[in-house]
């Protein structure tokens, strides 16, 4: 039976990683991740974990590499990061995928420097989408918790890396009610591991990972994408698959009252509940405001997303993170996954929410508007608008 | 019989290193020790030659290509893993140049050591950035020519061996290509180690260095000869020195063999010796008193 908890979103993170039941896990505190991996060292030495070991390394360099280091020789493995941190591993993110580890890794999402910030903006994690990881953002606590499973299900089946991505403190630190499966329940989907091909075993020595001529390096890379398209395919089945056994099934994306709307708001992460009780209010008021949430970026569902946006009026994409010098990067996703549309809906690209600043439906009603005001006018903005930037503050 | 039962070298003939290179000398002689139950890893370095391009490979035991300053935080991950596993008949082996070592790679074998993890790192210090042509390094000799030192390095060698012993190691030892015995019997002891080793290895360059191939190893003697480059052994705080040097050879005998320091002032030579003289006599009064 699952049992109801309060947990925030990092201790849900952890419950995952528990019934997940990693071997090695290696991480370096930093806010806001750190409660998930003081709590997966609570697990590892009070026996939750059986057989698991805790490498307290000296950076997150290290910590990515200590578990690229474990699932080389054939282990399950998890770590944690945020922000600054995961920058940091920048390097070996890339080694982590290019070979086709399936490492599960929670990014607490947290604005990079500068300026300093610690609280929540997709910067960290947007700076690393195309390093061939699969990227999911969870909503809320339940999410965080679900997609660890789902994630290292996914992983393991397609072998890439999955990096978990829950917004600082709007999920790491808020408290809600969480239904933590059932450890036999968590067993029957997701099955004991298995060490891939790639493994270093003196057994069967391979030399990994060395130096490539250009006459392989475009193919190898060509695996990875097709990998990636894979995991595309894979995921609804085993989304549909989780909700069998959980109750709760998951999609790349989530569409609600997209077909005729006026306006639909895409979000990714936290946001995405805020959009869905704003749209709501405003169906009551009789506007048709519709609701896109993504939930896999990486690989971006780009036919379903297409699929769902086709009949809508006037899209507002909301990004959580800079796009400077261009737009954000969830925008410039959904205007690439429309334009093959022969009769695209008006796109308008916001950016909001940064360096923890509340994306409230306040600025969400405010997004609605102005795309509602700039489709009356039959047209939609060319540059991102920064919805909720001070007007006063800024010269 | 034959063949078939015959001892196979761990790495292939023809590796493509320079002609009269020490580090592949030290890389066969690591293996021929430790056997076939080793994981190598090497960063990109002149050891990654031996790691091989494309779908080559020099290597008979499993090999992983680390990045540059990572190959020790590997290494916990791996012998972490085996443990988990159960494996304990494993050499988990770190086979890193000196940039990789004393400069980029310092954090993460720092880490990986006062962790206490078990792994053997031999660095093969050719005193320079050698894969990517001649770089000064921070074991880059006083007085040494490199292509960023073009008038000679101003500063002295960073003395790597000292600041990891004050850390605390189980077994930490000093080597010369120019002594593979005494290499041979240190990665010999370094088998049953069970805790982190750090073996430094003086691994002389032709190429880097600018001396004759056919010299590699009297260099690499002399530079144990003069008290450049003592050897010793750490085991558990307590320190020999393996090769007693009665009387230490003039520096200048070893400077003026090589390339590189054909523009070193007279004042950088007495200041090496100097500070040989001082390293040996230090050595001794602490060997005397252990």
């Amino acid at each position: 039976m699952p049992q109801i908890k309060a947990l925030d979103g990092n201790w849900a993170v952890a419950e995952g990683v528990r019934l997940a039941g990693p071997k090695v896990v290696a991480a370096y505190p930093i806010t806001p991740q750190t409660p998930i991996v003081e709590r997966v060292a609570d697990f590892i030495a009070d026996g939750s974990l059986p057989g698991a070991r805790y490498i307290a390394v000296e950076s997150e360099h290290s910590a990515l590499s200590a578990v690229v280091g474990a699932a080389l020789v054939g282990t399950r493995v998890f770590t944690a990061t945020a922000g600054a941190g995961l920058a940091l591993m920048h390097e070996v993110v890339g080694v982590a995928s290019g070979n086709r580890l399936p490492i599960v890794m929670a990014v607490a999402n947290r604005a990079l420097p500068s300026p300093w910030s610690l609280q929540v903006d997709h910067s960290d994690s947007m700076a690393e989408r195309d390093m061939g990881w699969i990227q999911l953002y969870a909503e809320n606590c339940q999410e965080a918790l679900d997609l660890v499973l789902l994630g290292y299900r996914l992983a393991e089946e397609v072998r890439l890396p999955v990096m978990l991505c829950l917004d600082g403190f709007y999920v790491s630190h808020s408290t809600e009610v969480v239904s933590v499966p059932d450890a036999k329940e968590v067993a029957a989907f997701l099955p004991a591991y298995e060490p891939g091909p790639v493994c270093l075993d003196p057994d069967c020595p391979l030399t990994i990972n060395q130096l490539t001529s250009a006459g392989t390096f475009t193919e190898i890379k060509y695996q990875h994408k097709q990998a990636l398209d894979q995991a595309l395919e894979l995921l609804p089945y085993l989304g549909e698959e989780f909700g069998t056994h959980f109750g709760r099934p998951y999609a790349p994306i989530q569409a609600e009252n997209c077909a005729g709307a006026d306006v639909v708001l895409v979000s990714l992460g936290s946001s995405a509940g805020t959009a869905r009780q704003v749209a709501k209010e405003l169906r009551e008021k009789g506007q048709q405001v519709g609701t896109l949430k993504v939930t896999s970026f990486r690989p971006f569902p780009k036919q379903a997303v297409q699929t769902a946006l086709k009949d809508a009026k006037s899209v507002a994409v909301i990004d959580r993170s800079w796009g400077l010098g261009s737009e954000g990067p969830l925008s410039l996703e959904v205007k690439a996954a429309l334009y093959t549309l022969p009769k695209r809906p008006l796109v308008t690209s916001y950016v909001a929410g940064l360096g923890g600043r509340d994306l409230s439906s306040d600025t969400l009603s405010k997004v609605v508007e102005t795309t509602m005001e700039l489709k009356s006018q039959g047209r939609s903005e060319f540059e991102p608008i920064w919805i909720d930037v001070k007007e006063g503050e800024v010269d | 019989m034959g063949a078939a039962t015959e001892k196979l070298p761990l790495i292939s003939c023809g590796i493509t290193t320079c002609e009269g290179c020490a580090m592949e000398l030290i890389g066969r002689v690591t293996l021929d020790v430790l056997g076939p139950k080793t994981i190598i890893l090497t960063p990109p370095s002149c050891s990654a030659i031996i790691t091989g391009y494309g779908r080559e490979t020099g290597w008979r035991v499993p090999a992983f290509q680390s990045n540059l300053e990572n190959i020790a935080a590997y290494c916990s991950g791996i012998r972490v893993a085996l443990e988990v596993q159960g494996k304990d008949d494993v050499h988990v082996v770190a086979f890193a140049g000196d940039g990789g070592t004393v400069d980029i790679g310092l954090q993460a074998l720092s880490g990986a050591i006062e962790r206490e993890h078990k792994f053997i790192y031999i660095c093969y210090d050719n005193e320079a950035y050698m894969n990517t042509g001649i770089q000064r390094s921070g074991a880059t000799p006083l007085g040494a020519w490199t292509t960023t030192t073009p008038a000679g390095k101003k500063e002295s060698k960073k003395d790597i061996v000292a600041m990891l012993r004050a850390q605390g190691i189980p077994y930490l030892a000093t080597a010369s290509a120019g002594y593979i015995d005494d290499f041979r019997r240190k990665v010999e002891r370094a088998k049953d180690v069970d805790g982190p080793v750090y073996i430094h290895v003086l691994t002389p360059c032709a190429t880097g260095w600018r001396f004759p191939p056919k010299e590699t190893v009297n260099i690499a003697r002399m530079a144990v000869d003069t008290g450049l480059w003592p050897l010793y052994e750490v085991v558990d705080g307590r320190l020999k020195i393996t090769r007693k040097v009665k009387t230490l050879k003039p520096v200048t005998d070893y400077v003026q063999c090589q390339g590189r320091f054909r523009s070193i002032f007279a004042d950088q030579i007495a200041q090496l010796e100097k500070g040989a003289e001082k390293l040996y006599q230090e050595l001794l009064a602490e060997e005397e008193k252990a």
